[in-house]
């Protein structure tokens, strides 16, 4: 096969893997804070001993997803050079400073607090604490401004000159806050919370389907319902947004994202279709028509520029396409869940014992629903900007290294076996400690008996009744 | 350096701050991949004691490596596309090792009891995995990536080497963690590993100067060479007390945290040892530091970054390391 195929496939692979958990920590971070403030502030003993409980649960999804983030983040800053070396090479005056501060200002605040906020209770003060927390979330949300900016100047390049074939800046300020970055980052931000709104969700109704719910499940279930339901509408608006800005600035990735080939007034919003690049034309079109036009133009007999306009400029269609109707089937669909179900709770006197099983069902099916709908994006956005590295200035497959294809097909069957063995055993485990969560809690009382000097093994909730 | 202007001094500075990125992971991953390997040693009870010796550092550690990276990525980034195409595969075993590790050690806890023994044994395997390749990664690296039957050779000897050093480097971090019988055995384990590591060093060393002729004519000449002496003097004066006090009682005592500092030691001289024999390459015989680098302007804006943040990295780290100091109990997330 084509090494640079390949090399794009093992760095999608990787990539893919990789977003998985940001998406999920970013977030979370947050909600951990909220849920320790909420333990702080509570008069009630079973409200306390319930937000330390969801905080505690948490903690552990946190860690876990923190560390597979880690070591597939680290894999990530290889494979810049080991894929695309030319990369670097044409545009590494502007993608390194921002890679820099990524790792200077926000890794290493993570990591670096990661430590006293999972291990460091009762070793450090309360206050110390709740901090450590805090700088870790912070530090997560930092990582996400210095990652998208780059991504995002890589779609809508701005703020530079080039000097002898090397890009170099001319405002700094122009490149971080490129034409799509606020789209972007808000679109992503919001597309976090939304997946920490669904596993929260999930997770929980999965207890109470199991009949393992603790004190903990109705709070977090509705902190989950209430996230989603509220935020479901923004993202919805702010995707709007983010694809008229696309519109303005890669017409291309828009074109391939509704499956118009020639460039026409009152375009049809296609809901089935399979594009085929061999014919340049659809097959089995289901079509609403002029509502593409109207959605991007806000006018039914606006002219959208068709593929023909970009033709050897243009993405792979069928990928795109599909990529981006999955998104939005996604976000559909969470809308309808996160409105019903708020509602249902909130009629059940937020009991989720209450709600009928169906409905647990539902929520507990759609705990990962913010994956799909999240790397579905990312395919829309990334797939989208092809052949393109660095949107219509530099193409992908000038700046691929020349290492031989069976090389990188043998370390792309590798990195493959390990990611699927992971993601799977991800998802096992936490539906075993959304099942068994007091034998999770047993064994940590049993390192507890265990541990020689007893210097961290003072119980959380005596010292905080003290 | 007279007579050499700022831009020109850029690239200098970085490479020193890539490698004292490069360093710092080196000693302090070494020990977390160390206490790894030692794993398979340990009963079930000690390996949780083991884990949690280096559970608050080991995330904090590997980021050095992404610091250590990253720099080589945008400050040389015609080095880092050089180096990682030579290096593709024994790269993807390392990172594969240090998934392997890096997970394990979250999932142990937290998955089934009955799979606990599988997530050690793969703690302890991703931990030797990346040893290995690192140990032949720095090899290749010394060697300028040179053809020819006795590269491999030199190669293959420090991938044996390192991990070695890192199981050394791991037995003291937990002289110094732990005490009673765990102590008392990573004493033993320590004395196991002192001789095949020092006996691997000084034939590393003779090997070096042999394999590179950049490297032999760097350090034997006069007077050089007289002052240059002091680097294998100190690391050997350094080892052998490593080993002294492995004999005595006082290592079970006040001064459980001398082989590790000692080790330490070792470690920098050898670092110093290597940047000068490559200095001012960053790939040796290919590439000098000035051919390799960014422009100034991209060096100055991460540089601005490194002076502020470099501090405050220090700092929290020192603050890490001194919420969790003295002896290691069982960990447990709270």
């Amino acid at each position: 096969m084509d090494p640079l195929v390949l090399a794009r496939m093992q760095f999608a692979a990787n990539i893919t893997f990789h977003i998985l958990f940001p998406t999920i920590s970013i977030a979370l971070g947050w909600l951990l804070l909220f849920f320790r403030w909420r333990y702080l502030r509570a008069g009630d003993p079973d409200d306390r001993a319930a937000w330390l409980n969801a905080y505690r649960f948490h903690t552990k999804v946190f860690a876990l997803s923190f560390a597979l983030g880690v070591v597939s983040g680290v894999v990530m800053s290889f494979q810049f050079g080991t894929n695309w070396p030319g990369f670097m090479e044409q545009v590494g005056d502007i993608a390194g400073p921002l890679l820099g501060y990524e790792v200077l200002t926000a890794f290493f605040l993570e990591a670096g607090f990661l430590g006293i906020m999972l291990f460091g209770h009762g070793k450090v003060s309360e206050r110390v604490h709740l901090w450590a927390t805090f700088l870790v979330a912070l530090g997560t949300t930092i990582s996400a401004f210095w990652i998208l900016a780059l991504n995002s100047w890589m779609q809508t390049p701005a703020g530079y000159t080039v000097v002898d074939g090397r890009y170099q800046v001319a405002s700094w300020l122009q490149v971080v806050f490129n034409p799509s970055f606020p789209y972007r980052l808000t679109h992503m931000l919001l597309a976090s919370a939304l997946t920490c709104a669904f596993l929260l969700t999930g997770l929980s109704a999965w207890q109470v389907l199991k009949g393992a719910a603790s004190l903990a499940a109705p709070r977090v279930m509705r902190v989950g319902l209430t996230l989603a339901a509220a935020l479901i509408p923004v993202q919805i608006v702010v995707g709007d947004l983010h694809g008229l800005n696309t519109l303005a600035h890669q017409p291309q990735k828009i074109a391939a994202m509704e499956g118009v080939w020639q460039t026409e007034r009152g375009a049809p919003l296609l809901l089935f279709a399979m594009p085929d690049e061999r014919l340049r034309e659809n097959r089995y079109a289901v079509a609403i028509p002029k509502l593409a036009s109207f959605i991007l133009r806000h006018d039914v007999d606006a002219e959208i520029r068709g593929l023909e306009e970009f033709r050897g400029r243009h993405p792979p269609v069928l990928p795109v396409f599909w990529a981006f109707r999955v998104m939005v089937g996604m976000g559909m669909l969470m809308l309808l869940t996160s409105w019903a179900g708020w509602w249902l709770l909130r009629r059940s006197g937020w009991q989720p014992r209450r709600l009928p099983r169906a409905l647990l069902r539902v929520l507990a099916g759609m705990t990962f629903s913010g994956w799909v709908a999240t790397v579905a994006g990312w395919y829309v956005t990334e797939i989208g900007r092809q052949p393109y590295i660095v949107h219509g200035l530099i193409r992908t497959a000038d700046v691929a290294s020349n290492v031989p294809a069976p090389m990188i097909a043998l370390t792309l069957g590798l990195y493959v076996a390990v990611y699927g063995a992971l993601a799977l055993t991800y998802v096992g485990v936490l539906k075993y400690m959304a099942e068994k969560p007091e034998q999770v809690l047993a064994t940590e009382a049993a390192e507890r008996a265990a541990s020689p000097s007893g210097a961290i093994a003072a119980p959380l909730v005596e010292e905080a009744a003290s | 350096m007279n007579g050499m202007s700022f831009d020109e001094l850029l690239p200098v500075v970085f490479m020193g701050l890539m490698g004292l990125a490069m360093l710092v992971y080196v000693v302090s991953d070494g020990y977390d991949l160390g206490v790894g390997m030692l794993m398979h040693r340990a009963t079930a009870a000690e390996k949780d004691v083991l884990i949690a010796s280096i559970g608050p550092f080991w995330d904090a550690n590997e980021t050095w490596l992404v610091l250590g990276i990253g720099l080589l990525l945008i400050a040389f980034p015609k080095a880092h596309g050089l180096v990682l195409t030579e290096l593709y595969l024994p790269v993807a075993l390392m990172l594969i090792g240090l998934i392997l590790r890096g997970v394990a050690f979250d999932f142990r806890v937290k998955a089934h009891a009955t799979h606990k023994p599988t997530w050690d044994r793969l703690f302890c395997a991703g931990s030797m995995l990346a040893s290995l390749a690192q140990g032949w990664m720095l090899g290749r690296y010394v060697s300028g990536f040179g053809a020819g039957w006795n590269y491999p050779l030199f190669a293959a000897a420090i991938a044996a080497a390192l991990p070695l050093a890192y199981v050394l480097l791991g037995a003291c971090w937990l002289i110094m963690k732990t005490d009673g019988e765990l102590q008392q055995r990573a004493i033993e384990w320590a004395r196991i590993a002192w001789l095949p590591m020092v006996a691997g060093l000084v034939l590393i060393s003779m090997a070096t100067p042999w394999i590179s002729a950049t490297v032999r004519a760097r350090w034997f000449v006069l007077p050089d060479i007289i002052a240059l002496s002091a680097i294998p003097l100190m690391t050997g004066v350094s080892l052998l007390a490593v080993r002294g006090l492995l004999g005595t009682r006082l290592v079970r005592g006040p001064v459980c945290w001398l082989p590790f500092v000692l080790l330490i030691v070792v470690f920098v001289l050898g670092f110093l040892g290597l940047a000068y024999s490559i200095y001012p390459f960053v790939v040796i015989d290919r590439l000098t530091i000035w051919q390799a680098a960014s422009g100034p302007a991209a060096l100055k804006a991460i540089l601005i970054g490194v002076c502020i943040s470099v501090p405050a990295i220090a700092a929290y780290t020192v603050l890490a390391y001194r919420v969790f100091r003295g002896k290691t109990d069982a960990l447990r997330y709270a």
